[in-house]
């Protein structure tokens, strides 16, 4: 043995310990295709959980296009999924995604608070982008709210879709407003009765029955019969002739109102 | 290397294949904590892809990976003592301490039965520049050349460094060896 392979020597070439398994799966993305509302909708996710998503017809039906922009947003290497991860396929079929575990390290403190708070929308209800605001402590920054939901990199599990203007336009979306209002008609918002009640300046509908004011897709707002449906323009209109705020879908006063 | 400059994402899929042990092993042994090393290599192997990505073929051709990867890793290192020294981490106190090596304690008993030191331990307690070299050297494996392209130093500082770090490593050891069963480890320095 010459005088270099001594204990210590040997020692120390035995402190070398493999990297753990999974350690790669620190670095790299993984994507799968999986069905979605409108179509097939590509979907990126590292171990944080899920940090990417587009519908097919956003990067022309091709993963080399979903790949490419994903690798141009996230500067992160991205290989095919063996299978969705846990807890996606369920949040696609019931619409709702608050169990998913997202990976939005890239997002401000307040962008991620307005994905959380549009999170929370139930399948087939919309909200106006100052409910959002109002969630998330910031009433007066319906604005930043909208550039927030702009650069949402989770649509559709993330419902941006469900969050509209308060003069009842659909507004803007990542996919653009025919996705929207087609996502919405999926989900069975009755988008012909909203924007019939919107055109009578109608944004609020309250019952008589029960007392409360709701948004129009509420669910408590589409049990009320027309006998004792009373619709208004504001909330602060509804609350001055006695009504109280769905416990539901609690409608908060619209910005600048 | 061939391979990064055809197809980047399956090209770092192999690079991480063939360099994971040698850069982890790095990081295990210059920093001492398990799950310190797991973050320092996977930001590592982030940051090389990252530049990767802005690297063109000739460029990817000439690296020399295992010494590019770890002088990244050593940056890192570097960057993440530094930041945690700015902002002290706190509330530490509930979560159970990190063990240095999780890894199976029957094996790890033998290994240090065989040799009768706690070696990982020992390394802790060399100056940065000595553990950091005698590391490379002797748990990671790479040349006195490949060391100095690493640390961008000369061969000699690399060599001088390796030696005055062994010879350290064996007064801590006869140290230790003498209080074998106390866990008081007072090293006269």
């Amino acid at each position: 043995m010459s005088p270099d392979r001594d204990a210590l020597i040997t020692g120390l070439a035995a402190l070398a310990a493999d990297a753990p398994e999974g350690l790669l799966d620190r670095v790299v993305a993984r994507w799968i295709s999986v069905a979605g509302p409108m179509g097939p909708l590509y979907v990126a996710f590292t171990d944080h959980g899920v940090a990417y998503v587009r519908i097919g017809q956003a990067v022309g039906d091709s993963a080399e296009a979903f790949a490419a922009s994903f690798r141009e947003r996230f500067a992160r290497p991205l290989l095919t999924a063996d299978r969705p991860p846990a807890g996606l396929l369920p949040a696609l079929r019931a619409g709702r995604a608050t169990d998913l575990r997202f990976d939005l390290r890239g997002l401000t403190a307040f962008e991620q608070a307005v994905l959380g708070a549009a999170l929370t929308i139930p399948k087939g209800e919309m909200r106006p982008y100052s409910w959002i605001a109002h969630q998330v402590g910031r009433p007066r920054a319906v604005r930043a709210v909208g550039s927030a939901l702009g650069r949402n990199p989770v649509p559709v599990l993330v419902p941006c879709h469900r969050v509209v203007r308060s003069d009842g336009e659909t507004g803007d979306y990542v996919f653009g407003p025919n996705a929207k209002r087609h996502l919405l008609d999926t989900e069975g918002v009755n988008l012909s009765l909203v924007d019939e009640l919107a055109r009578r300046g109608v944004h609020y509908l309250a019952s008589d029955t029960t007392g409360v004011v709701c948004y129009p897709t509420c669910p408590n707002a589409r049990r009320i019969t027309p006998a004792h449906r009373h619709g208004f323009r504001t909330v602060e209109q509804a609350a001055r002739a006695g009504y109280r705020p769905c416990l539901h879908c609690r409608p908060v006063p619209a910005a600048g109102a | 290397m061939a391979a990064l400059g055809d197809d980047l994402d399956a090209g770092f899929v192999q690079l991480f294949g063939a360099h994971r042990q040698v850069v982890f092993s790095t990081a295990l042994r210059v920093c001492g904590r398990w799950a310190d090393a797991e973050d320092l290599t996977a930001e590592a192997f982030l940051r090389a892809y990252r530049a990767l990505c802005g690297y063109d073929r000739e460029r990817i051709a000439a690296l020399q990976p295992r010494a590019w990867l770890l002088t990244i890793l050593l940056n890192v290192w570097r960057n993440s003592r530094r930041s945690a020294v700015r902002r002290p981490q706190v509330a530490p106190l509930q979560q159970a301490p990190d063990t240095a090596d999780p890894r199976g304690s029957v094996e790890l008993m033998a290994e240090r039965r065989e040799t009768g030191l706690e070696l990982a331990g020992l390394l802790a307690q060399l100056p940065e520049d000595q553990r950091v070299a005698v590391v490379l050297r002797h748990v990671s494996g790479l040349s006195i050349a490949e060391i100095a392209t690493v640390l961008s130093c000369p061969e000699g500082t690399v060599k001088s460094h390796i030696s005055r770090g062994l010879r350290r490593l064996r007064r801590l050891c006869s140290t230790q060896a003498l209080q074998a069963p106390s866990d008081v480890q007072e090293v006269p320095e």
